[in-house]
């Protein structure tokens, strides 16, 4: 028995001796959190989008720059404004060897379209997809739908024979299932998964039968999510990692002192920014009774005015964070950087126009705000109740995590907040989205996140128009407008993007590129 | 003997169902997991329909009992987060907790009680007096923090060891091993040692007290009187008498050490079942959280049984007291 035991001792360390370690050109990256699961079809959450997207093919795919291109299908057009024709790419093959066709397109468009599909959403406006042949597949929409092609890069395309053969045609969560798909990936993309250990590591290798010119050198890539931040820190500086993210403000400068890691940063996409319930008659939370301070538009502008943002910027965020005066980030359409400016910070200015509202003492009010979600969301929240209190307002915070904040401004506890922070990404990077979601309350499904059910005619006539313009020039310019008159209105108060900060080995990395959704595209990494 | 142990194991059933009702009750305090489970564009409908779907819109007691119904049947769900069985999940955790917990045991044990000895028999020499300043560091500072310390020294600083991680494990059977690979037996070294340093001090501090009570017993200096070497008072008589209490409380601190080593797997990335839960916490993971909670429990349970009869083995005279040892709670 001992014998035995030793011989397997003897065995697996002279395996490990012969696992390839730096051999290669292995690239190894770690995050926060580990993605939660590999099925393409279930969970809609960044990081997991991302890894899918290394894997799996849409379509169509967004370059870093943001703007969208070939992949599965080689080109598009618009037979009338409520279809969308796509020529499929001839040749390829997914990882267990099987032809793309149409076929799989269909399929996969039922399968994304089921039920217990989170990625539902992207073809939320698609009534059916038709095979034309074998190459082609027609997208019928239920109106027109101009951005049906942003939206589509997170489509993703899954084998319909091998799909069917292992039981995973369906998309299945809850509390009895386990599916085949979550676990194993056979899609058409330019890595293969290789291994997959949840919470410890995810390990990928080049498919070798890519339709496309490989843009990355890697021979292996390494995924090990690392939860704790110090540690994270700690495995790059040791060399055990060659990129992480995120870094955490206090370490930029300590890590951009180390010889061979450089910390890049950049924009990203979310835009945080304050709200005011502005449809109640008298606030939930608030001293002021029988009327609602926040539906007069001198006391929003004074908010605004009384935020130092500059401030904010400086202490709270450490420099990692840039200013906006609109409610998207330069990249998504409809960003206008003359719009951007802010109104400038003026507390006198703020306490005469809450004079003129009626209120010269000020008033009260409580601020709910997440304390897990974005980079430093108490602090800003912290740093704005001084701000307020020198124009007389006096807040109270009520700061608590993410899942009982949303819950509580949300629907679920029908927007039950008088002042709140919330935080947008446009997932189609598209101004319209954080219009329909954000800005009005029209429709049925629009202003779900709306916290403060803000209603302005205009924006939302402009916003009705822009879902089915199909004319980009004219949609372009309605976007703006309704940008303008939301930012005139005072209608939320925007904060800033949060920087992203990656933290990089450049002795080991060649080059990589940073997205701002803030994820690492391995299509993009090339080492040294 | 044999009531006995039914009798406690029937207590344990009711201690599970116990700490299971209590884990639901507050489950509605850790947030709501659909929000986890559905990106931020999702309908309210959407949301609805997940709710309904995974049983959530159900008052706590009603889920309670459905999770108890189907845990009878060995049916413990899917986890939220990494849609794979629950029961899976904690079995590939499993062994990568128990390693850490043994190796941490091993060590306080091996360096706790030789370092009790000294500091007892040597009661004002210098070094005796610096591990016990040492071991006041060990006692006083946090675990995680130890650890951080631990790997900025000996991963960033020196770069001996890996920082995070379990480093290659080999499996048998179902179970994963990483004592047989270099890189695991690496990759165990910074976490045990930051698990193990408590209870190595504590397991130090314990044997110095009860050497300093042993050595002043009649029978030592009788022993003395005898003119038998230091040696074999020391470790023959003496250490020999003050094993029960430290194989009590060394017992009773695995479970301690299966506690902690949430904090250590933090830490350092350690796949086990406290990283497990911890991120089944950040992400309102209730099949996971419901598990793991009884399985602790379980182990808690039986761990103090284990040490229930240990006591019978060691000490005759308990035997004649049983309704105190029953009596006795954690």
């Amino acid at each position: 028995m001992k014998r035995s035991l030793l011989a397997l001792g003897a065995c697996a360390l002279a395996l490990s001796a012969a696992w390839p370690a730096d051999a290669q050109k292995v690239f190894r990256y770690s995050t926060s959190g580990d993605v939660i699961g590999m099925d393409p079809h279930i969970n809609n959450e960044g990081p997991t989008n991302t890894m899918k997207n290394n894997i799996y093919e849409g379509l169509v795919v967004r370059q870093p720059d943001l703007s969208v291109h070939p992949s599965l299908a080689t080109e598009w057009s618009n037979p009338d404004p409520s279809t969308w024709r796509f020529k499929l790419r001839q040749g390829v093959k997914f990882h267990d060897g099987t032809p793309f066709t149409a076929d799989d397109v269909v399929f996969s468009f039922a399968r994304v379209n089921s039920e217990q599909s989170d990625m539902n959403t992207y073809v939320g406006t698609v009534k059916e997809v038709k095979k034309v042949d074998d190459y082609t597949v027609d997208f019928v929409t239920k109106g027109p739908d101009p951005i049906l092609h942003q939206n589509l890069t997170l489509f993703y395309i899954m084998s319909k024979p091998w799909t069917e053969k292992n039981n995973s045609a369906k998309p299945v969560r809850g509390t009895s299932a386990e599916i085949y798909a979550n676990r194993f990936t056979n899609g058409t993309g330019p890595f293969k998964l290789v291994e997959r250990v949840p919470d410890t590591r995810t390990v990928l290798e080049p498919n070798k039968e890519w339709w496309g010119k490989p843009t990355h050198n890697l021979s292996r890539a390494e995924f090990k999510p690392i939860g704790n931040n110090a540690t994270r820190v700690a495995a790059l500086l040791s060399g055990e990692i060659d990129m992480m993210y995120p870094v955490p403000l206090q370490d930029i400068p300590k890590l951009n002192q180390t010889d061979g890691v450089k910390v890049m940063e950049g924009p990203e996409l979310r835009t945080i920014f304050l709200g005011f319930d502005q449809a109640r008659d008298e606030l939930l939370y608030s001293n002021v009774k029988g009327k609602n301070p926040f539906k007069d538009v001198r006391v929003r502008r004074a908010f605004y005015q009384a935020v130092n943002i500059e401030e904010i910027k400086r202490v709270t965020m450490r420099n990692a964070a840039t200013p906006t005066g609109l409610m998207v980030a330069p990249g998504i359409v409809g960003f206008d950087a003359e719009m951007n400016k802010r109104y400038p910070f003026d507390p006198e200015a703020a306490k005469k126009l809450l004079a003129e509202a009626g209120y010269p003492n000020g008033f009260e009010v409580q601020l709910d705000c997440p304390n897990d979600r974005y980079v430093n969301d108490e602090a800003i929240c912290l740093a704005v109740v001084p701000m307020l209190a020198r124009i007389g307002v006096t807040v109270k915070l009520f700061a608590q995590t993410k899942g009982k904040h949303f819950d509580k401004i949300g629907l679920k506890e029908n927007r039950n907040t008088s002042f709140y922070m919330l935080g947008w990404t446009p997932g189609t990077y598209d101004g319209h989205n954080p219009l329909y979601n954000l800005m009005i309350m029209k429709d049925k499904g629009s202003g779900s996140n709306n916290s403060g059910a803000y209603s302005n005619p205009k924006v939302e006539e402009l916003t009705m128009k822009i879902a089915v313009e199909t004319d980009q020039k004219k949609r372009l310019e309605m976007l703006k407008e309704a940008f303008r008159v939301h930012k005139e209105d005072f209608g939320h108060l925007p904060l800033h993007q949060q920087a992203l900060a990656w933290g990089v080995r450049t002795d080991k990395v060649e080059k990589i590129v940073q997205r701002p959704q803030n994820d690492v595209d391995l299509r993009y990494v090339n080492m040294k | 003997m044999a009531a006995y142990i039914v009798r406690r194991l029937l207590q344990a059933v009711l201690v599970m169902l116990t700490v299971g009702l209590i884990a639901f009750a507050m489950f509605n305090y850790v947030g709501d997991p659909v929000f986890n489970l559905v990106g931020q564009d999702a309908t309210a409908e959407d949301r609805e329909r997940i709710r309904v779907s995974l049983g959530l819109d159900r008052p706590f007691y009603v889920q309670y009992a459905r999770f108890i119904g189907n845990a009878v049947q060995g049916q413990f769900g899917t986890s939220y987060r990494v849609g794979m069985k629950v029961t899976t999940l904690l079995a590939e955790r499993l062994p990568a907790t128990l390693e850490l917990v043994f190796a941490a045991a091993v060590i306080s044990l091996f360096v706790g009680v030789p370092l009790g000895v000294y500091t007892g028999i040597h009661r004002y020499g210098l070094l005796s007096r610096a591990f016990l300043t040492f071991s006041l560091v060990g006692i006083s500072l946090p675990t995680f923090l130890i650890g951080i310390l631990l790997i900025l020294v000996f991963s960033v600083i020196l770069g001996w060891l890996p920082s995070f991680g379990r480093g290659q494990v080999v499996s048998l059977g179902w179970w994963s091993t990483g004592f047989l690979t270099k890189s695991g037996l690496r990759s165990l070294v910074l976490p045990a040692v930051t698990l193990g340093l408590f209870q190595t001090t504590l397991i130090m501090r314990l044997v110095r007290a009860e050497m300093l009570e042993v050595l002043r017993t009649d029978y030592i200096k009788f022993a003395r009187a005898r003119g038998l070497s230091e040696r074999t008072i020391n470790f023959g008589h003496a250490l020999k008498n003050t094993m029960v209490p430290v194989i009590t409380i060394m017992g009773l601190q695995i479970g301690g050490l299966i506690a902690f080593a949430i904090i250590t797997e933090t830490v350092f990335q350690w796949p086990g079942m406290g990283l497990l839960f911890l991120q089944a916490i950040q992400y309102a993971d209730i099949p996971v959280m419901s598990c793991y909670l009884i399985l602790v429990a379980l182990m808690f349970v039986l761990i103090n049984l284990a040490v229930d009869l240990l006591y019978y083995a060691v000490d005759p005279r308990l035997r004649a007291d049983r309704a105190a040892v029953a009596g006795r709670s954690v």
